[in-house]
């Protein structure tokens, strides 16, 4: 799967020749606030700006690399880039193949977002392919419809195709908030076990690196206002 | 779980029957070999009825094209040259796109309330944009064949006193099939090389219910290997095309039943219309 | 790009919109046309070579060869061209990187594929993980270039066997009368008369070739349609120029680019058929007679 890579015109946090050290970091690039382009064609959000607070305190340098959501772990595999921080939870059947970082964001709630507050959760649910939440819909008896972005999900309970959209509420909820048309639906569902860093299984010293420097953000606090700071106050911390 | 078991519960999941959930665990051959022919039945069917329904409509716009008057004519070119000039990909996605502006609670015309919920369903929509697609093709195929009808053959019918729809029907569209008829076997085989684009634009798998190519991409991202499932699909649509090539040089022997056995022309398959 | 942008959140009407379609988004954008241009330009001589290649096993006399040049055409026309998109490239990369892992890696050991991962050691990578992204890209872009010529060539093999086999056999003859050898007359008879009979064929592959490029993307390339998904996406209040979904305008403008690069490269190839028909004896040619004759007389 190597090379069905999708790379921005990211920029080598410092130019690229520094030696051994050369860590790219694989996101989607389409998952605000966690992932996102902005408009100058730049990887940015809350992951581009912990990512980078990780790499300076690890010492190493790192390169913002952008990948399709559905080949995200192919590509980590076959070694086109060495780290998944794509808002992706850890899961148990992830942790078959991939390793992932101690969390750096707690267990987040999934919801249902729909045109309707009743709308029928067990009628014909969007989600995004390769998600926990869509495993999590085709489980629960609803009828599955899988799309390949955040965007066409929302896009098909718009404009009808699906009742409701099930994802991470997080990023969801500028849609809600913004769009004004659309509202929450059910109850959260709490899913996954927070956010880590996917990697390689081989590649045990970088999940060293990445779990001692997550620990140390844990401890003086500065992960708890940067969540803050991209997810609002009301935001879970740790 | 032996072969035939999983052949029982996902020969036909790409329809909807057997077992709801994709496998999750275990990918073995016998899996990848069932699931991905279970998604050859959508190519199939997007195949064979989008075929037979643009054959009619392509007879219509080559006639249309070849017409006198401009107000006939310039709408069947402007259609031809959208069609073929721009990629399927993209036109899948505009479809999708327009096709989910409909309104919801369906169009009221006379009175009758006509449901369009349907219409954006990969089986509907994808179907109507291949059916145009072809057609657009199909029709400069048979424009092209129509203008190379002998002149003699007209002249003749001329003389037999056919007219109008007896003339057509008796000696143009017979020549023209004849003469159009190995570029339209490329056309057919790479219509149906074209239905596995349908679950890559626009178009949503419903409830996980793909074709060949949407299981075999899901195997691939699943095992990370790609050297199995790509293959099966490449399988697959060997003999889709063999089959292919083999009806339609029985349609063109039938179609040639009357020139000796020397003139006949010998489909020769030339890449001519790929999207 | 102009001063009066630095705040679009103040900007409205017009002047919102020029600021917008000259972000930087909207730059990388722009180029990627160029990419999808120096991807259809960089694969039409190498696919021609593909098939040039394929047509000359197809027709040689030794008899593995043949059957070589007719299996490898006969092949891609039976598969779809997508299945080689997504497979070629992750072969092809893979089959590199293994080669150079046996050349360069100490042995470990370890089986290259174990547990779904595929792992060579740091120095076989293509390109280095420590190489700038620059070359990233470029490799992915070469490994798509390979992937678009295996299939584009295949079909130009066939499309060249045929017109070698149109080439009349008169002229052939007359060259050996001459006492040309047979390379000899391969070279100045058969290949240069060959074009004009292969122009209808490669015409036509150009344009299939245009139409093929959308799908760029699924090799991983940053082409147009990725990026008129990625800006037409709905943006929320996070970036600075938010608007609903508008992906059925940028897809809208991929439209019409791509009719306009049909309908200019229908004029093109047309001219160029023109005056390559010249003076052969095709009814082209024939028909290019009777019009000058005419207008002499």
């Amino acid at each position: 799967m190597k090379k069905l890579i999708l790379t921005t015109a990211a920029l080598a946090l410092c130019t690229g020749f520094a030696m051994a050290d050369t860590v790219r970091m694989g996101t989607e690039g389409a998952y605000p606030p966690y992932n996102f382009i902005n408009d100058k064609g730049e990887v940015d959000g809350f992951e581009r700006e912990l990512g980078d607070t990780l790499c300076e305190k690890a010492g190493l340098t790192c390169e913002w690399v952008t990948n399709e959501w559905d080949s995200i772990i192919p590509n980590l595999l076959s070694g086109n880039y060495d780290t998944i921080i794509a808002g992706m939870s850890i899961t148990d059947e992830r942790m078959e193949t991939i390793a992932f970082s101690q969390n750096y964001y707690p267990p987040a709630a999934s919801a249902y977002v729909a045109m309707k507050p009743d709308a029928d959760l067990t009628g014909v649910v969007a989600a995004q392919v390769g998600t926990i939440q869509a495993d999590y819909v085709a489980k629960s008896g609803a009828t599955l419809l899988e799309f390949a972005t955040l965007d066409d999900t929302v896009a098909a309970v718009k404009n009808g195709e699906a009742d409701a959209v099930f994802a991470d509420k997080d990023a969801l909820a500028p849609f809600v908030t913004e769009g004004g048309e659309m509202g929450w639906a059910g109850a959260d569902v709490p899913l996954g076990g927070g956010i880590g860093i996917g990697m390689r299984k081989s590649d045990t010293e970088l999940k060293g690196k990445f779990d001692a420097v997550i620990t140390e953000m844990k401890a003086d606090g500065s992960l708890n206002t940067m969540i803050k700071k991209w997810f609002g106050d009301d935001a879970a911390t740790f | 779980m032996s072969c035939t078991e999983i052949i029982a519960e996902y020969g036909l999941r790409s329809l909807g029957f057997g077992e709801r959930l994709l496998p999750r665990s275990d990918f073995t051959l016998c899996h990848q070999f069932t699931l991905i022919g279970s998604g050859l039945i959508w190519n199939i069917y997007f195949g064979v009825l989008a075929l037979t329904f643009g054959f009619f409509l392509a007879t219509g716009l080559a006639l249309a094209k070849a017409a006198d008057n401009p107000l006939i004519r310039k709408p069947a070119e402007w259609f031809i040259f959208v069609f073929r000039g721009s990629p399927l990909f993209i036109q899948f996605f505009l479809a999708y796109e327009a096709l989910v502006m409909l309104p919801r609670a369906g169009v009221n015309i006379f009175g009758l309330t006509v449901q369009t919920s349907w219409v954006t369903s990969a089986w509907a929509g994808a179907l109507f944009v291949l059916f145009l697609n072809t057609a657009a093709y199909s029709a400069e195929i048979f424009y092209g064949a129509l203008r190379s009808v002998p002149k003699g053959d007209i002249e003749a019918a001329d003389a037999y006193g056919l007219t109008g729809w007896h003339k057509f029907r008796r000696v143009l569209w017979p020549t023209m099939l004849r003469l159009a008829w190995p570029a339209y076997t490329n056309e057919a085989i790479f219509l149906f090389h074209a239905t596995t684009l349908v679950f890559f634009s626009g178009f949503p798998a419903y409830q996980q219910r793909g074709d060949a190519l949407y299981y075999a991409k899901f195997f691939a991202d699943k095992t990370f290997n790609p050297f199995i499932p790509y293959p099966i699909a490449a399988f697959y649509f060997i003999c889709i095309t063999l089959a292919l090539i083999g009806l339609f040089g029985v349609i063109n022997r039938r179609l040639n039943r009357h020139l000796p056995q020397a003139h006949r022309p010998r489909l020769r398959i030339r890449p001519q219309i790929i999207r | 790009m102009f001063a009066t942008c630095t705040d679009p959140s103040q900007l409205e009407g017009l002047s919102w919109l020029l600021c917008y379609l000259t972000s930087g988004k909207h730059m990388l954008f722009y180029g990627s046309f160029l990419v999808v241009l120096a991807l259809m330009l960089i694969t039409a001589p190498v696919a021609l070579a593909f098939g040039f290649g394929g047509a000359l096993a197809a027709r040689s006399h030794i008899t593995p060869l043949r059957w070589l040049g007719k299996g490898y055409t006969a092949m891609v026309r039976g598969v779809p061209d997508i299945v080689f998109f997504l497979f070629v490239p992750v072969a092809l990369d893979q089959g590199l990187e293994y080669i150079r892992h046996l050349w360069k890696c100490p042995p470990t050991g370890q089986p290259v594929w174990a547990n779904g991962e595929f792992n060579v050691c740091a120095a076989a990578k293509i390109p280095l993980s420590t190489s700038p992204q620059i070359w990233h890209e470029a490799y992915g872009f070469a490994l798509a270039v390979v992937a678009f010529s295996v299939v584009f060539g295949a079909f130009a093999a066939n499309v060249l066997y045929g017109a070698m086999n149109a080439v009349p056999r008169a002229q052939l003859e007359t060259a050996e009368a001459y006492g040309m050898t047979h390379r000899q007359v391969s070279r100045r008879i058969l290949i240069p008369q060959m074009w004009t009979y292969a122009l209808p064929g490669l015409s036509n592959l150009w344009m299939i070739l245009i139409k093929a490029t959308p799908l760029l993307f699924l090799l991983g390339v940053e082409d147009i349609v990725y990026w008129a998904r990625e800006l037409g996406s709905t943006k929320s209040q996070i970036y600075a120029y938010p608007h609903p979904d508008w992906r059925v305008w940028y897809f809208l403008g991929l439209l019409c680019y791509y009719l306009a690069m049909t309908r200019v490269s229908e004029i093109v190839l047309s001219r160029l058929t023109a005056k390559l028909s010249r003076g052969q004896a095709t009814m082209a040619g024939e028909a290019q007679r009777k019009m000058a004759g005419g207008a002499g007389a």
